[in-house]
């Protein structure tokens, strides 16, 4: 066991309202939060903006201490102790002001510094690490002159250098194009097979977390709501279909059978996404591929489902999930 | 890519407790010396980026006001002195106590502390490397200032040296305090404003001899450490310096150098772990 987690809680207390700005009452960010993280493996904390996984993550890396609650590293409480976690886990955050004016080289090989590397040693590791994401070419380059998309694997690279058997990558590929991705992606992968390193990955993209995630936490609202493999998930909700609908201007709502699927489908705008039962989903696409619906159809897709309905399906509130 | 079993790298710790729960080694500790020397590489380097036309902004500023003080007040005097060695301290003032304000606010206010806090580097590498980086690079504004300003009002160029004793020293008291207020401030657009404040009453209380000022102000001077740089500066333009005094003036700048670096890395302590 790499990481566990047991009742860990973190209530923000609440804001006082002044003039002009309203009150908010406290907010529980982490309730009661239970996690294994095995060796080895990726495993994700998925759920919407402000579902909890930044502060979660934060009380793991020792940057906020939690209110009540457990966080055991490789057998080190991270709680009693939180500097330990500087010396156990690498953390890749959402924010690269400390970096931003550096050369995508200097940030790498002074964070390998940092990390305690000898001098002669975090320039290696800097150069190494820097051309397996093939980011040699813009070595030279400040980050903030560079893309999100690059800045973002600079940082990435600056985590990697000066081993640690624990990575913490917040959203990690924001921003980056399907090379960058696919670097990041290769970039952990070795790391796993030569050396066993384990990812603890924060995403809200759930067609990333369906590819690279051994297992998934699915938060909301500072609670984990289900813990299982992709897979695992998927097959809780195994018995429904999605199907959507894009109508070319407006549903065609005189034909009966559509006016009935209108009550089960989420609408947006043009587009309407409903969850059915398999022989349901039959029904409703020979409906509307027949007869008087077919002419006012654009398009229609039959999935079978993805981490966002498990997501939906366990109560979630689904707003805020990227499909990308 | 190689690894060292993290057994044979110092300062793996492991207490009775973690043995029992079989605890992984740690990571070694980034040392003080090699982790200072790293910060302070890394933001001099950031001069190069964001900081030239601040640090130009910092030395137009002071030697625009030895050219509009030169309006007013007689070369070679006792009045000179002190417009020259104010001038010149106040670009100590602007870029270590006021843009290091600012960049320590922004850097807490939009969780950039987290980058350091994340790593296993001792807070007063931090602080220090940036105070001392944000120092250095006042140095070219400060000679500029002192030598246009010496010529301008006819003073001795001869006891100039002495900057390499003010520069730092000052440079440690001015910065620190900087490093302080951005890391205490609550909020970024505070820490500006104190930096600002802390600037213009270097600017306002450094330029003017003491005794033209009323006792009120007087007081508010000799509370304001950049006065004590200014002073030793000032000294050494005299035809017989007083060493004793221009070493206890930068005995006062080294002091309040230590101090306030001593709270600026207990803030950053307190602002890395929230």
């Amino acid at each position: 066991m790499v990481c566990a987690v047991r009742g860990l809680t973190k209530t923000y207390p609440a804001v006082r309202g002044r003039r002009g700005v309203p009150g908010a009452p406290a907010v529980r960010a982490t309730d009661d939060v239970r996690l294994d993280v095995r060796r080895g493996e990726i495993f994700g904390l998925l759920g919407p903006n402000g579902a909890g996984k930044s502060t979660l993550v934060r009380q793991l890396t020792g940057l906020m201490r939690p209110d009540a609650g457990s966080v055991e590293i490789l057998g080190h409480d991270i709680v009693r102790h939180p500097e330990r976690a500087s010396r156990i886990l690498a953390y890749l955050g959402q924010e690269s002001t400390a970096l931003d004016e550096l050369t995508v080289s200097l940030a790498a090989e002074t964070t390998g510094r940092l990390r305690g590397l000898e001098a002669r040693r975090a320039r290696a590791e800097r150069d190494a690490v820097l051309e397996e994401l093939g980011l040699t070419s813009i070595a030279g380059r400040a980050l903030k002159k560079l893309s999100g998309g690059q800045r973002r694997l600079a940082c990435f690279a600056a985590a990697l250098v000066g081993e640690r058997p624990l990575l913490v990558l917040d959203e990690p590929t924001t921003g980056m194009d399907p090379v960058a991705r696919r670097a990041v992606w290769a970039a952990v992968d070795r790391r796993r097979a030569e050396r066993g390193t384990t990812v603890l990955l924060v995403t809200h993209n759930v067609i990333e977390a369906e590819t690279v995630l051994d297992r998934v936490a699915v938060l909301d609202q500072g609670r984990v709501i289900a813990c299982d493999t992709p897979t695992g998930l998927k097959e809780r909700v195994a018995d429904e279909v999605r199907v959507e609908l894009v109508w070319r201007e407006t549903a065609p709502l005189h034909v009966p059978e559509v006016a009935a699927l209108r009550e089960r489908a989420v609408e947006a705008g043009r587009r309407w996404t409903l969850r059915l039962a398999p022989e349901e989903a039959r029904a409703a696409v020979a409906t509307v591929t027949g007869g008087a619906a077919f002419a006012a159809l654009d398009d229609f897709t039959l999935a079978t489902p993805s981490l966002e309905d498990v997501y939906l399906a366990l109560g979630g509130a689904a707003r805020g999930l990227v499909k990308a | 890519m190689s690894v060292v079993p993290a057994g044979i790298l110092p300062g793996a710790v492991a207490d009775e407790d973690d043995a029992a729960r079989g605890a992984a080694e740690l990571g070694p500790r980034a040392r003080m010396w090699p982790s200072l020397a790293a910060v302070y590489r890394a933001q001099l380097s950031r001069a190069r980026v964001a900081r030239i036309p601040l640090l130009f902004v910092a030395t137009f500023q002071s030697v625009g006001i030895l050219v509009m003080m030169r309006g007013v007040v007689d070369s070679g005097g006792h009045d000179a002195r002190f417009v020259v060695a104010g001038s010149s301290v106040l670009v100590v003032a602007y870029v270590g106590l006021n843009l290091l304000a600012q960049y320590f606010g922004q850097l807490r206010g939009s969780g950039g502390l987290d980058h350091y806090a994340t790593l296993p580097v001792p807070p007063a590498a931090v602080v220090l490397g940036a105070a001392g980086a944000y120092a250095s690079f006042t140095v070219p504004g400060t000679v500029v200032t002192a030598v246009f300003g010496g010529v301008l009002f006819g003073l001795p160029l001869s006891h100039l040296w002495v900057l390499a004793a003010v520069i730092p020293l000052a440079g440690a008291a001015l910065s620190g305090l900087g490093a302080a207020l951005g890391l205490l401030a609550p909020r970024p657009e505070l820490a500006t404003l104190l930096g600002q404040l802390g600037m213009s009453a270097a600017l306002l209380l450094g330029v003017l001899p003491a005794d033209r000022m009323p006792e009120a102000v007087r007081f508010t001077r000799d509370l304001l450490p950049s006065t004590y740089g200014v002073e030793a500066f000032a000294r050494t333009f005299g035809p017989h310096p007083d060493w004793a005094f221009v070493a206890g003036d930068l005995a006062v700048c080294a002091g309040v150098g230590v101090a306030s670096l001593a709270v600026a890395t207990w803030a950053y302590r307190r602002a890395a772990v929230r």
